[in-house]
């Protein structure tokens, strides 16, 4: 029997196929216990929850393959994240306000015009920041396939441009990640204000109605995103994996530990590093895409450095250098992270003092940070490589 | 029903009575009743009927009897508190917290009178002039009061809303001040009000000319109503002379297109423009049958067939006609658009035209100076910021993303200080030390527990440091709670130093820029003149070779680490002054803090000096072209420092050599 390449790169990399099928049937778990497709014990917010958690994972992974396997330590991949989020959201929020507006003006007297209809949705999406022309990035935010491939193309020329000017200098180590944060607020900042065309601090909200479907219930609809972030995750895996395998894995892994040394070798060390941080730019910006309409809601607060710096964290905790600590990480602490922040845990009675764990929490995931990369530079993941030495003895 | 001729018998009837109840007062309880009342229900009628005849006498009659109560009653009765009782005439001062219960006050004694309905009462109302007229008395006698701090007052509430009619009394009151300053004061605004109010052009000139040199903003909101115009249009060129500019429709924003020529309209010189929302209106009155001039009305949802069935309408008559662009076009330009200036004297005109530019002239250089101050203070404030940052980041290399925090901590210790020793100056003289201290200890113990095992891995230490950094956060936030407390300045540091009216700076930014050069001359003479600095210098370019002179570079280490934490935790008093002290104050220092280093040039706190200035002056000046938008202005920094990098990725002033290390 003839084997594909990708056969043979499965039978090389069992953890694929693991990761896969423990996917696979985590996500057939969900949806039996789900409240559109199953018995219902899992509740419809619970879905969201971990369906934007997939998404968080898959972000993680461009985490970890930029930082990881790259050694570049970007602390703007979720700008990126956030900016796809934007680019949906823009067509979710013109086409839903769209049918709004065609809706109410079934009953007059006389159909609208093309102009009507324009300046009407306008003045109801801009009328928060006191507008209602529409800035001219808007412009094709209804047509659905150009705002998917805006998804891809407007993080992906930032995260280049950027890229390019950073790489070109040799701007590398502690001065990259300061840069790259640096380009987080100032997108953040931009974000802000109220005449950068995307509603200032009121951001776009709303996204978790997808327009034309308002029959369909949101339980309905929280399982096709996640079963979409599920296959985008599966996707994204293997196509990191695929990555790190072969030889460009290599010479990504060699920038990492001596630049100097590949650019001695002959590598264009500059073009490598800078398919890798468009690339993982890309992927974050597709999470982001998922991510929002499960959110419904997205703010310029979600670009705030803070949230890039919560992605590196959860990589180094999960352990970088090996997609599944990417993931683990990610999973592990967003969940604990909604769960303790999110009031339900039980507080902790010290008799003369009772502790929150929504006030507490932050201070234990700092200070687990610092523990982790002191004393385990390789995070969780560092303990499966030890289980799995052990099993080989 | 009453006939009038009833009415008028009553009224009669209660001016009687009212009468009688006047004299029964003077006559039986004239020593129980205060003589004020009296006077003032003497005057009753007029009171209540005031009109701009009678009023000057009551006013004058009023202000005679002088006294406390005298300018109260004066202001309420100008206010529209005053009522009469039904039942006798007598006026109150009425006051009332809900609709059903009104309370009278005494006119003189303030004591409660009694509780009343609505019904019995009855406001009286004085009518814009007679309120004018009181104005007017009021200031007048405020003007020339015996009490110095009334004076003052009165003419500090004149100077905010000066008036045509305040221009007497305050004429009046000059030649009867004798305090200088206040005269001198009373002069400035009489001149003021003499320039836009007087009758008199000559003096009016005069005036004008007088404030050429004058940067107060007082003095062009005065000035720029002489200029003020107003627009017109003709079908002819107006007369030379008689106009101040002729305005090209197609270029001016005084007014908009569609504005002029509805203007134009307005004089009957065209027929209306009708708008695409008129249009709507109008079609859908003239729908028969879902048809409309031969469409359907399914059809009309474009612009062409809406506009086309509207013609259709035209043309049978049903609506009036519409206009198309070359029509406007042509109208607009047929018709002369000019403005007049609303001042009849052109000599004034020119005056006022002439002081303004000049004045114009010396404010903006006056707003170049300012500009230049602002761009300081902050590029002090960014130097302090960083300038600890400069150490344990620029001179160890190593990249503290809690430096942010030990900020806040600084800032948080004065706050605390505070709250037990009251005194201002002296808790901020204490405060200094301790939040040194307090960061200091913190710096170490951060140098000894963490940093210490990560030198040589400089992104390990960047993420470590954040964990410290989210966990102080958190835990200022438990302990201070989210709202923001306050740091107060010492009242020698409140206020600003006015150099003019246009240039201005707090006290609190000139004693940081103070601070600020303070420091960096500590800080150059510590690090290029004593042992400490010698040994920290040797440290960081060679560790191993200086541990073989003699020196102990773990020692080295942690104290230069803690001299760097210990002063971002006096930077943190310094900004707290300023800045609300929350638990994110750190947080948004920081990026702007490494980026003032890294533009300045990692190694030295010359560059770190140059840093601060650069990107203080630069943000400073976007702000100036947007000054609503300082987010903008921040964004725009941001960028230009991503591109200023390219140019010198090693800062403005990069070491070379030895020193520069890889």
């Amino acid at each position: 029997m003839m084997k594909s390449p990708l056969m043979k790169f499965l039978n090389r990399n069992p953890s694929v196929l693991i990761f896969l099928l423990i996917l696979s049937v985590f996500t057939i778990l969900i949806t039996i216990g789900s409240e559109a497709f199953g018995f219902g014990f899992i509740s419809t917010s619970l879905v969201k929850i971990l369906g934007k958690t997939l998404c968080f994972c898959l972000v993680a992974i461009s985490m970890d393959l930029v930082w990881g396997y790259c050694g570049i330590l970007s602390l703007g991949h979720f700008a990126f994240f956030g900016l796809g989020g934007y680019m949906i959201g823009m067509w979710l929020m013109y086409e839903r306000t769209r049918l709004i507006v065609l809706e109410a003006g079934k009953n007059a007297e006389l159909p609208m015009t093309v102009q009507e209809i324009q300046n009407s949705i306008g003045s109801q999406i801009f009328g928060v920041v006191g507008g209602s022309e529409f800035p001219i990035i808007w412009t094709f935010s209804n047509f659905l396939w150009v705002q998917l491939l805006l998804i891809v193309f407007i993080p992906g020329l930032l995260a280049l441009i950027f890229g390019w000017l950073a790489f070109r200098s040799r701007v590398t180590g502690v001065y990259l990640s300061i840069l790259t944060q640096a380009m987080t607020l100032a997108l953040a900042l931009y974000l802000f204000q109220n005449d950068s065309g995307l509603r200032g601090n009121n951001g776009l909200s709303g996204l978790q109605n997808l327009p034309g479907l308002e029959d369909i219930s949101q339980s309905v609809i929280s399982m096709w995103f996640f079963w979409g972030s599920a296959l985008a995750l599966g996707l994204g895996y293997l196509f990191v994996k695929l990555i790190v395998e072969s030889k460009l894995g290599n010479v990504i892994r060699g920038i990492r530990d001596n630049e100097q040394r590949m650019r001695f070798l002959g590598y264009n060390v500059e073009i490598y590093k800078l398919f890798i941080f468009t690339f993982t730019a890309i992927i974050a910006a597709i999470a982001g895409a998922l991510y929002y309409p499960q959110a419904g809601i997205i703010n310029p607060a979600e670009l705030a450095p803070i949230a890039s710096i919560y992605l590196a964290v959860w990589v180094a905790i999960g352990g970088r250098g090996r997609i599944y600590g990417a993931v683990i990480g990610a999973g592990v602490v967003s969940l604990l992270s909604s769960w303790l922040t999110g009031g339900q845990a039980p507080n902790i009675s010290l008799g003369f003092i009772e502790l929150k764990w929504v006030d507490w929490w932050l201070v234990l995931l700092g200070i687990s940070f610092v523990l982790v990369t002191l004393y385990a530079p390789k995070g969780i993941g560092g303990l499966f490589d030890k289980l799995t030495k052990g099993a080989r003895k | 029903m009453r006939s009038p001729h009833s009415l008028m018998d009553i009224k009669i009837m209660h001016r009687v009575l009212r009468l009688f109840v006047i004299i029964i007062l003077f006559t039986t309880t004239a020593k129980a009743q205060p003589i004020f009342q009296d006077l003032v229900q003497s005057h009753a009628l007029n009171i209540i009927k005031g009109s701009v005849k009678t009023a000057p006498k009551v006013i004058e009659s009023i202000q005679r009897f002088g006294g406390k109560p005298t300018n109260k009653f004066l202001l309420e009765w100008q206010s529209k508190n005053l009522w009469s009782r039904r039942s006798d005439g007598l006026i109150f001062l009425v006051k009332s917290n809900d609709k059903k219960k009104y309370t009278l006050f005494d006119l003189e004694t303030y004591d409660i009178v009694g509780i009343v309905k609505k019904n019995e009462i009855k406001q009286i109302k004085p009518n814009s002039g007679v309120r004018g007229l009181i104005g007017t008395a009021l200031v007048s006698s405020q003007l020339t009061s015996n009490i110095l701090a009334n004076r003052i007052a009165s003419l500090e509430s004149l100077t905010r809303n000066p008036k045509r009619t305040h221009l007497e009394p305050l004429r009046k009151a000059i030649l009867k001040e004798s305090d200088p300053k206040v005269r001198s004061k009373m002069e400035r605004l009489e001149r003021l009000l003499t320039m836009q109010y007087d009758t008199d052009t000559v003096k009016r000139i005069a005036a004008i000319k007088s404030f050429s040199n004058d940067l107060g903003l007082d003095v062009r909101a005065r000035l720029n109503p002489i200029l003020e115009t107003t627009l017109h249009l003709s079908q002819t060129p107006p007369k030379a002379g008689s106009y101040a500019r002729i305005l090209d429709i197609n270029k001016t924003d005084r007014l908009t297109r569609t504005e002029a020529y509805d203007m134009i309209v307005k004089q009957g010189w065209a027929t209306a423009n009708i708008s695409p929302k008129m249009k709507r209106t109008a079609i859908i009155k003239h729908i028969k049958n879902g048809r409309v001039a031969g469409f359907d009305i399914k059809d009309l949802n474009l612009e062409t067939n809406r506009n086309l069935a509207y013609s259709r309408l035209t043309d049978s008559g049903l609506v009036s006609k519409d206009v198309n662009d070359t029509q406007i076009q042509l109208a607009l330009n047929k018709t002369f658009f000019y403005e007049q200036y609303i001042e009849p004297s052109t000599q004034v005109v020119i005056t006022a035209k002439n002081s303004l530019a000049s004045i114009k002239t010396k404010v903006s250089i006056s707003q170049g100076i300012d500009l230049f101050l602002d761009g300081l203070s902050l590029a002090s404030i960014f130097f302090l910021a960083a300038i600890g940052l400069a150490i344990t980041f620029g001179v160890m290399g190593v990249i503290n993303m809690a430096h942010g925090e030990f900020i806040m901590m600084g800032a948080y210790t004065g706050y605390l200080i505070q709250q037990y020793i009251t005194n201002y100056t002296l808790s901020i003289i204490i405060a200094i030390p301790i939040a040194f201290a307090v960061t200091f200890t913190a710096g170490v113990l951060m140098e000894r527990l963490i940093i210490r095992h990560l030198y040589h891995r400089p992104l390990e230490t960047l993420l470590a440091t954040f964990g410290v950094s989210i966990a102080l956060q958190q835990l200022a936030k438990n302990i201070f709670g989210t709202q923001a407390r306050p740091l107060t300045s010492p009242d020698w540091l409140g206020g600003a130093w006015a150099i003019n009216d246009v240039i201005s700076i707090s006290w609190i930014r000139v004693a940081i820029f103070g601070l600020s050069i303070l420091f960096f001359v500590m800080l150059w003479f510590t690090l290029n003149k004593t042992r400490l600095g010698l040994e920290t210098r040797a440290v960081t370019q060679n560790p191993r070779m200086a541990a073989s002179m003699g020196i102990n570079p773990d020692k080295i280490n942690m104290l230069t680490f803690g001299l760097g934490s210990g002063i971002a935790g006096i930077a943190g008093i310094a900004i707290g002054l300023f800045a609300k002290v929350t638990s994110e104050l750190g947080s948004d220092y920081i990026v702007q803090s490494f980026m003032t280093v890294v533009v300045g040039g990692v190694g030295n706190i010359w560059g770190t000096l140059a840093g601060a200035a650069m990107i203080g002056f630069l943000q400073k000046s976007i702000e100036w072209f947007n000054p609503s938008n300082t987010l903008a202005a921040q964004t725009f920094m941001i960028i230009f420092i991503i591109v200023f990098i390219q140019f010198r990725p090693r800062g403005i002033i990069a070491l070379r050599g030895r020193a520069a290390g890889d």
